[in-house]
C-alpha cells in the first residue's frame, strides 16, 4: 500500500529522466542519420581526398569508445575553447559515434544498387543529381532502413552513458532513487526495463512502417 | 502473323533507304554541300580507340552512320561490339580518337581550329541525341511501367506530366503493353520488360538508338516479340539504329548495312547480301560457318 504510493511518488522524477533520455535519443539519432548520409556519400566521392576524410572520420569514431568520446567532447574540448552544454555534448558524441557506423550502411546500400541502373539513367540523359535522387536513393533507401533501426536502438542504449557527463537521464534518475528510497530496487528497475523496451519497440514499429512505405508496390 | 507481307515491305523500304544513304555518302565525297544537314552523318567515329588497362579492345574505329541508317553489328564475343556502343552512349570514355554526333564532337569542344575536352554540360547536350536499349533491360524496379517511360521526359526534358503520359501511352501502345502500364517491372516477362525499355528509350526521340543484344537475355520463345517490335520501329522510323545482335536472320531483314567486328576492328562491312552471301574475309566466313552449324551463341 504505502510502497505503491511511494512508487507513484517517484514517477515524476523518473519521467524527468525519461524526457532527458528521449531528448538525447531523438536529437542524437537525427545527428547520426545526417552524418551517416554525409560520410556515406563522401566515401563514394570520386575525389580521393573527400573519400579519405570520410574514411578517417569513420575509422576514428568506430575505433574509440563512446565513453571516451563523451569525455573528450565534454571535459577536454573546453580546454581548447569549445565549451558545450552537457546536452549538446551528449547529442554530438552519440551522433558522431553512430553516424560513423551509419555511414557504412548508407555506403553499402548505395553500392548494392546495380550498376545498370545508373547506366540506364545516363542513357536517358539524367544528371548526376537526378540519378541519385530519383533512381539510386529510392532503391538504396529500403535497404538502409532495417540496419538503421538496429543502430537507433543501439544509440538508445548508448544514451545511458550521458549521466557520466552530468545529464540526469532515465538511468541516472533510477540509480539515484535507488539510493534515496530503500526496498524499491525491484519495481524501479522493472520499470526501467519496461520503459527502455517500449521505446525500442516503438523504434522497431516506426522502422517497419517506413520500410513498408518505401517498398510499396514492388514485386 | 503476316510475315511474308511484312518482309516484302521491309525489303522495299530498305532498298529505298539504302539508295538514299548511298547518295548522301557520295554527296559527302563530292564536296560543295559537304556541310549540309543532309550529308552530315548522325554519328561519326574517327580513329576511336579504347583500352582497359593494358588491353586495347578497340583498335581504331572509323565509322559513319547516316541519318536513318540501320546498321547491324555482328562479331564474336569479346570483339568490342558492346564497347563500341558504350563509348557513344558515354558509358565509357574513349582512350583516343573522336566521336561526332551530327557533326559535333561528343567529348570535345571546338575552340578555334583545335579541340579541347568538353565539360559535362556539353556532353549531356550531345548525349540527348542518343538512346540505348540494354541486354539486361535495366528497367527501374521502383517505378511502374508508365513511370519508367515518363521519368525522363518529365524530369530531363521538363515536359508537363500530362503530355509526357500521353506520349508514353502512345509509345506503350506501339510496343503492345498498354494493358500493363500500372504494373511494376517485377511483374513482367523478359520480353515485356525489354519492350518497356524500348518504349522508354524511344520516347526521348533520339537521333540514333543503340541496341546491345536486346534479345540475348531472353528465353527463346520471347525473342520473337521483341525482334518484331524493333523491326517495326526500324521500318517506320527515320531514327538511325545500331543493332548489335547474334540474330543473323533479323540483321539481314532489318539492316541497311552490316558490320563485322573482330579483335577490336571493323573487319568487313557491306549490305546484308554482301556480308551474308559473299563474305570476303576468312574470319567472317569462319564466323558465319560457326553460326550455320549452330554454335552461334555467346552473349557477352
Ligand atoms: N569494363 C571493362 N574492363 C575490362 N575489360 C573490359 C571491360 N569491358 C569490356 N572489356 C573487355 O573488352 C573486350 C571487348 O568487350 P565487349 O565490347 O563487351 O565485346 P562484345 O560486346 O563484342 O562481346 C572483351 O575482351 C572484354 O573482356
Ligand atoms: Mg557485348
Amino acid at each position: 500500500m504505502t510502497s505503491l504510493e511511494t512508487l507513484i511518488s517517484l514517477l515524476p522524477t523518473l519521467m524527468k529522466g525519461l524526457v532527458v533520455t528521449l531528448e538525447v535519443f531523438l536529437l542524437g539519432s537525427v545527428v547520426a542519420a545526417v552524418l551517416a548520409f554525409i560520410a556515406g556519400l563522401m566515401r563514394l566521392s570520386k575525389f580521393r581526398i573527400v573519400r579519405f576524410l570520410a574514411a578517417f572520420y569513420v575509422e576514428f569514431f568506430r575505433g574509440t569508445s563512446l565513453l571516451i568520446q563523451l569525455f573528450w567532447i565534454f571535459y577536454v574540448l573546453p580546454f581548447f575553447g569549445l565549451d558545450l552544454s552537457a546536452l549538446t555534448a551528449g547529442v554530438l558524441a552519440l551522433g558522431l559515434n553512430y553516424g560513423a557506423y551509419g555511414s557504412e550502411v548508407v555506403r553499402s546500400a548505395i553500392l548494392s544498387v546495380p550498376r545498370g541502373q545508373t547506366e540506364a539513367a545516363i542513357a536517358l540523359n539524367m544528371s548526376p543529381v537526378l540519378r541519385f535522387r530519383r533512381i539510386i536513393l529510392p532503391q538504396a533507401w529500403p535497404l538502409m532502413i532495417p540496419p538503421f533501426g538496429n543502430l537507433f536502438i543501439e544509440l538508445l542504449k548508448g544514451t545511458s552513458l550521458v549521466s557520466l557527463i552530468t545529464l540526469s537521464d532515465l538511468t541516472f534518475q533510477a540509480m539515484s532513487l535507488r539510493t534515496t528510497v530503500s526496498k524499491l530496487e525491484i519495481p524501479i528497475f522493472a520499470l526501467l526495463l519496461i520503459i527502455y523496451f517500449v521505446i525500442a519497440y516503438a523504434v522497431t514499429l516506426v522502422m517497419r512502417a517506413l520500410e513498408k512505405k518505401a517498398t510499396v508496390g514492388r514485386a | 502473323m503476316a510475315l511474308p507481307k511484312v518482309l516484302s515491305r521491309s525489303e522495299d523500304t530498305r532498298k529505298q533507304r539504302t539508295q538514299l544513304i548511298k547518295k548522301t555518302q557520295e554527296g559527302l565525297k563530292v564536296g560543295p554541300n559537304q556541310r549540309s544537314a543532309e550529308t552530315t552523318p548522325v554519328v561519326r567515329y574517327r580513329g576511336v580507340k579504347k583500352s582497359f588497362g593494358e588491353v586495347e579492345v578497340l583498335k581504331g574505329i572509323d565509322l559513319d552512320i547516316m541519318p536513318g541508317e540501320k546498321v547491324a553489328v555482328i562479331g564474336p564475343s569479346g570483339s568490342g561490339k558492346t564497347t563500341l556502343a558504350r563509348l557513344l552512349m558515354t558509358l565509357e570514355r574513349p582512350s583516343g580518337g573522336i566521336i561526332e554526333v551530327e557533326g559535333e564532337p561528343l567529348y570535345h569542344k571546338r575552340v578555334g581550329e583545335g579541340l579541347v575536352p568538353a565539360d559535362e554540360r556539353h556532353i549531356a547536350r550531345v548525349r540527348s541525341k542518343i538512346g540505348m536499349v540494354f541486354q539486361h533491360f535495366n528497367l527501374f524496379p521502383h517505378r511502374t511501367v508508365l513511370q519508367n517511360v515518363t521519368e525522363a521526359p518529365i524530369h530531363v526534358k521538363k515536359m508537363p506530366r500530362r503530355l509526357a503520359e500521353e506520349k508514353a501511352r502512345a509509345m506503350l501502345e506501339k510496343v503492345g503493353l498498354i494493358e500493363h502500364i500500372d504494373k511494376y517491372p517485377g511483374q513482367l516477362s523478359g520480353g515485356q520488360k525489354q519492350r518497356v525499355a524500348i518504349a522508354r528509350a524511344l520516347v526521348m526521340e533520339p537521333k540514333i538508338m543503340l541496341f546491345d543484344e536486346p534479345t540475348s537475355a531472353l528465353d527463346p520463345e520471347l525473342v520473337g516479340e521483341v525482334l518484331a517490335v524493333i523491326k517495326e520501329i526500324a521500318e517506320k522510323g527515320d531514327m538511325a539504329m545500331m543493332l548489335i545482335t547474334h540474330e543473323m536472320q533479323f540483321a539481314r531483314e532489318v539492316a541497311d548495312r552490316v558490320l563485322f567486328t573482330d579483335g577490336g576492328k571493323i573487319v568487313e562491312q557491306g549490305t546484308p547480301e554482301e556480308i551474308f552471301e559473299h563474305p570476303k574475309s576468312e574470319r567472317l566466313q569462319a564466323f558465319l560457318a560457326r553460326f550455320r552449324n549452330g554454335f552461334g551463341g555467346g552473349s557477352q
